[in-house]
């Protein structure tokens, strides 16, 4: 637990705010419903929801800002007693920025592309410090050594597209700071980096805000990240307030069920069971009803709950958190774990996909390279990766962005030819590398499901337009028979015949994801491949489609390809993972061996850098989050991260291939692993 | 189940209704289809209400000012300057009502092969389009018409292949945008052919951006017509039209004005008609980027 000295003085104060926006009838309808909440000065606090909880709405309504349409219904957002709404555009632009910052999403687009990082750096200070411009070159300096970026000088040298996600994050963070800043708002900071670099900011935010004193307000979905940096939890639904609490009381012991809910359907590392996915979707925006907003999906909601609405009420033990729910007492007999473990199976020894040492290229045969009848001088993206999977298999393939995951898949599905190497089928040695060479019963077997369904779903067809596709293709199904197996789909993924005539933009996100699993598993197929299709969706809703994959796998004896960043959920639904990093296998093995006694030095950096929502939990960092962009050409992959290098020999020769028990194999050069 | 019954989608004839809503409630589109609807009511039955034939020469009034017999006056041969406004733009929107759809169908079909199957052939061929635009459309076409003549039966397959060029490079940056999305990989993996991948997949999502090009060529297209009428190698007389009559009767615009303010101003409102429910179509169907774009 931090100390800090948190001081009395309130930075933000929200009182009894809600803000909505007027619909086609002309009737308002509230996004924000009777918020009210402060912050401390030097205190950090996290909100929490999910999409449509209203969080970013209401961490922009801080710094007095409102996404067009919307508007204030009642009540106040000040800043140090400055009530931001009644600003004027002037006054509030000298705060915003200067003594209130936001960090966004996603930073990399919220910098200029053609203005040098120590320009935008400068300008910041313009605005918002009293520095004299003789000092600006040396404040950047600073303040970027102070964000950590290795090299401050050269970095302020560069353009935006010239540094890595994480780093362009510390560039905002870093302009954020130029100010000097009383309070900062983060908004998904860390959401879309990867693991390493996500634990590497959430240390650097800690750092800071125990070093400069400043508020945090930490919006995310993310709990784990939330336990990382924050000192109080605040839990939004429906957009509202329906609990909030000290981090450890929350994130131990959450006294209201969605939150809950929604820490039970959160995968954790040291959690072999199915994470629980909680039931229904929240209401519509604007949602009227007399009683609690959350009593559609609660299981312990009685008469009362539909009746009142409930307060946000303290509880009476001293520390206890504010909750919004009538039977506060009963809330434990939510389990906040899940209880169906993963079906070890005995595998049959049926193969269903053999990659033999498969190589694959982005680069372009170049016009003089074919002058010259050389072979391209690039290497490889993806090389010597060489897997075989038996049959109702599930294999993870984990490894941070730039791994080479996705490419493996699109290879396997054909639409993107390897250079070397083959991919085989349950029954044939070598399939056809270019998807238009295959035929109708080669692409039937191999299934792609992609990552986001608003993507993966053709916006103009009907559900049943979407369904009928494979299996016109496949089965040549038409009229009612096309019409019942469309319906037995839908029901297989828990939806209903009654979903036929949507279009996708009329279905959730989970709903949507769930066309998609239907459209995938319509044509019977041996072999799925995921493409981080549960990276879309929110937590809870990630829950339902790991069950519903399960399911799928037990009742059709399918194999999985199953592709995520997200550690945790590759975890509860893999048999066996491959570590990837910069497209070479660093590790292969039974699930319960790579993440049970991490071998290979960059699995272990992996997962010590895995987040859990528990406050007291600290990721372990050993290396720096530097991205690579290409693979070196000798050597180790992982040679230039490596925190246990051994010598030359890493730079210069491939790591061996070294086999343990269970199929388990590990590249490195390392003596004792 | 009530709920179940509004999510579902709405045939075409009710989507029909809710574009041509939308686009009535925002008074550009309300003027603009006004317009455009006015002109072609008076297309199909002006030779009902017009009180003179176009043929019909009457000396005394030769080149005269409006009055109560002739409200905008006559033209140079005695014939009513009013009647033949009314009559001018019946030949210019059958040829370019025809040739129109053809243009945005051919262009269209083409643009979304190209941007399919990108590669070197699209590049090549790209390039050529780049070579055909680059020169003045009123060359190009003068010579196909000083070749083949200048009946409706040549104007229309003219006008429709140079207005299709520019639709091509429509038709395909649309199709790139599409072809890059998932559910077109996902078409690709599941193994379809390109013509239903084009037809599913392609169209349906490339088809909004086509009709508002279409819309946008028309009016292109009137103009160059009305051009080509101009120069003479239009419509030919006596049949009236608002290029031919602004060229017989600019001679005699100081002391006549009205034989050449009258079709200027039909030909005028006919196109900024189009291109204000142009607009609010792309609003309407939502390709409008300035609007979509956040905040």
């Amino acid at each position: 637990m931090r100390q800090i000295d948190i001081k009395t003085r309130n930075v933000i104060a929200i009182d009894g705010l809600s803000i909505g926006f007027r619909s086609r009838s002309g009737a308002m309808v509230p996004v924000l419903r009777n918020i009210s909440l402060s912050v401390r000065e030097g205190e950090s606090i996290g909100l929490v929801g999910e999409s449509g909880s209203g969080k970013s709405t209401l961490a922009l309504a801080m710094m007095g800002y409102l996404k067009t349409g919307l508007m204030v219904m009642e009540g106040s957002a000040s800043f140090d007693d400055i009530e931001m709404f009644t600003q004027t555009r002037g006054s509030l632009e000298t705060i915003r920025g200067g003594r209130l910052a936001l960090i966004p999403q996603n930073s990399g687009q919220s910098l200029t592309p053609t203005l040098r990082i120590g320009a935008q750096i400068a300008e910041a200070l313009r605005l918002h410090s009293s520095l004299p411009k003789e000092a600006h070159d040396a404040r950047v300096t600073e303040l970027l050594s102070q964000v950590r970026l290795p090299d401050p000088v050269s970095i302020s040298r560069r353009y935006p597209h010239e540094l890595s996600g994480g780093q362009q994050q510390r560039v905002a963070i870093a302009m954020a700071l130029a100010g000097e800043p009383e309070a900062l708002l983060l908004d998904e900071p860390t959401t879309g980096l990867d693991v390493t670099t996500q634990a590497h900011i959430l240390e650097l935010l800690r750092d800071l805000a125990r070093d400069t004193g400043m508020a945090m307000v930490y919006v995310s979905h993310d709990l784990g990240a939330i336990a990382r940096v924050c000192d109080r939890v605040i839990v939004m639904y429906a957009g509202e307030v329906v609990l909030e609490g000290s981090a450890h009381k929350v994130l131990r012991e959450p006294g209201h069920p969605y939150a809950r809910g929604l820490l039970a359907s959160i995968p954790k590392l040291k959690d072999t069971h199915l994470p629980r996915a909680l039931d229904g979707r929240p209401p519509a925006p604007g949602y009227a009803g007399t009683g609690c907003s959350f009593v559609d999906r609660c299981t312990i909601a009685s008469d009362q709950c539909r009746d009142v609405h409930p307060d946000l009420i303290q509880g009476t033990d001293p520390g206890s958190a504010k909750s919004r729910c009538h039977h506060v007492n009963q809330v434990d007999r939510i389990p906040l774990v899940g209880q169906r473990a993963v079906r070890q199976r005995d595998l049959p020894a049926a193969t269903s996909l053999e990659l033999d040492d498969l190589a694959i290229s982005y680069a372009r045969v170049t016009f003089l390279d074919k002058l010259a009848r050389r072979e391209s001088q690039a290497t490889a993206t993806v090389d010597g990766i060489t897997i075989t999977l038996r049959k109702g298999e599930t294999l993870g393939l984990v490894g941070e962005s730039g791994s080479g995951k996705s490419t493996i898949l699109k290879s396997v599905a054909g639409l993107l030819p390897p250079v070397r190497g083959t991919v085989g089928a349950a029954d044939e040695s070598a399939l056809p590398p270019r998807v238009e060479d295959r035929n109708a019963s080669q692409l039937r077997q191999i299934q792609m499901i992609f990552q986001n369904p608003d993507e993966s779903l053709n916006p103009r067809q009907t559900v049943a337009q979407i369904l009928a596709q494979p299996l016109k293709l496949y089965f040549g199904l038409s009229g009612q028979e096309l019409n019942a197996r469309s319906t037995q789909l839908l029901e297989q993924v828990r939806l209903g015949g009654h979903y036929l005539d949507r279009l996708p933009s009329q279905l959730s996100g989970g709903e949507k994801q769930r066309v998609a699993v239907a459209r995938a598993f319509a044509a019977q197929p041996d072999l799925v491949l995921c493409d981080e299709i549960t990276s879309a969706l929110d937590v809870s809703v990630q829950a339902a489609v790991l069950e519903l994959l399960d399911d799928l796998r037990r009742e059709n004896n399918t194999s999985y390809v199953f592709v995520s960043h997200d550690l945790a959920v590759v975890r509860v639904l893999s048999d066996r993972v491959a570590v990837l990093y910069q497209g070479r296998l660093c590790e292969i093995g039974r699930t319960k061996d790579v993440y049970g006694d991490p071998s290979h030095p960059y699995t272990k950096v992996l997962l010590g850098a895995v987040l859990e929502p528990d406050p007291d939990f600290a990721p372990t960092l050993v290396t720096n989050d530097a991205v690579e962009l290409s693979p070196p050409r000798t050597g180790c992959p992982f040679q230039r991260r490596c925190p246990k290098r051994t010598g030359d020999i890493c730079d210069s020769v491939a790591p061996p291939r070294r086999d343990f028990a269970d199929g388990h194999t590990i590249w490195c050069h390392l003596e004792n692993l | 189940m009530a709920e179940t019954t509004s999510l579902v989608r709405p045939g075409p004839i009710a989507r029909f209704g809710t574009v041509i809503s939308d686009i009535m409630a925002r008074p550009s589109g309300a003027i603009g289809l006004t317009l455009v609807f006015g002109h072609l009511m008076l297309a199909l039955f002006g030779p009902f209400i017009v009180p003179y034939d176009y043929t019909e020469m009457d000396a005394n009034f030769m080149l005269s000012k409006p009055s109560a017999a002739h409200w905008l006056g006559a033209d140079h041969l005695g014939r009513d300057t009013l009647s033949r406004t009314l009559l001018g733009g019946r030949e210019a929107i059958l040829v370019t009502g025809i040739a129109t759809p053809l243009a945005v169908i051919w262009g269209g079909l083409v643009g979304i092969f190209f941007g399919l199957v990108s590669g070197r052939l699209d590049e090549i061929l790209m390039r050529v389009v780049d070579a055909f635009l680059s020169l003045p459309w009123i060359l190009k076409m003068l010579v196909l018409i000083v070749t083949f003549g200048s009946g409706t039966e040549v104007l229309i397959p003219t006008l429709a292949f140079f207005y299709g060029i520019p639709v091509i490079r429509i038709a395909r940056a649309a199709t790139h945008d599409v072809v890059a999305r998932d559910f077109v990989q996902a078409a690709r993996a599941r193994g379809h052919s390109r013509a239903t991948i084009i037809q599913r997949e392609l169209l349906p999502n490339v088809r909004d951006a086509l009709l508002v090009e279409g819309a946008m060529r028309w009016s292109w297209m009137l103009l160059a017509f009305s051009s080509l009428s101009f120069l003479g190698f239009g419509v030919s007389p006596p049949t009236p039209d608002w290029g031919l009559m602004i060229a017989d009767a600019r001679g005699f615009m100081s002391f006549s004005p009205m034989g050449v303010l009258a079709p200027m101003v039909c030909l005028s409102s006919l196109i900024i008609g189009i291109n204000l429910t142009a607009d609010a179509l792309a609003k309407a169907l939502g390709i409008d980027r300035a609007q979509k774009a956040p905040v």
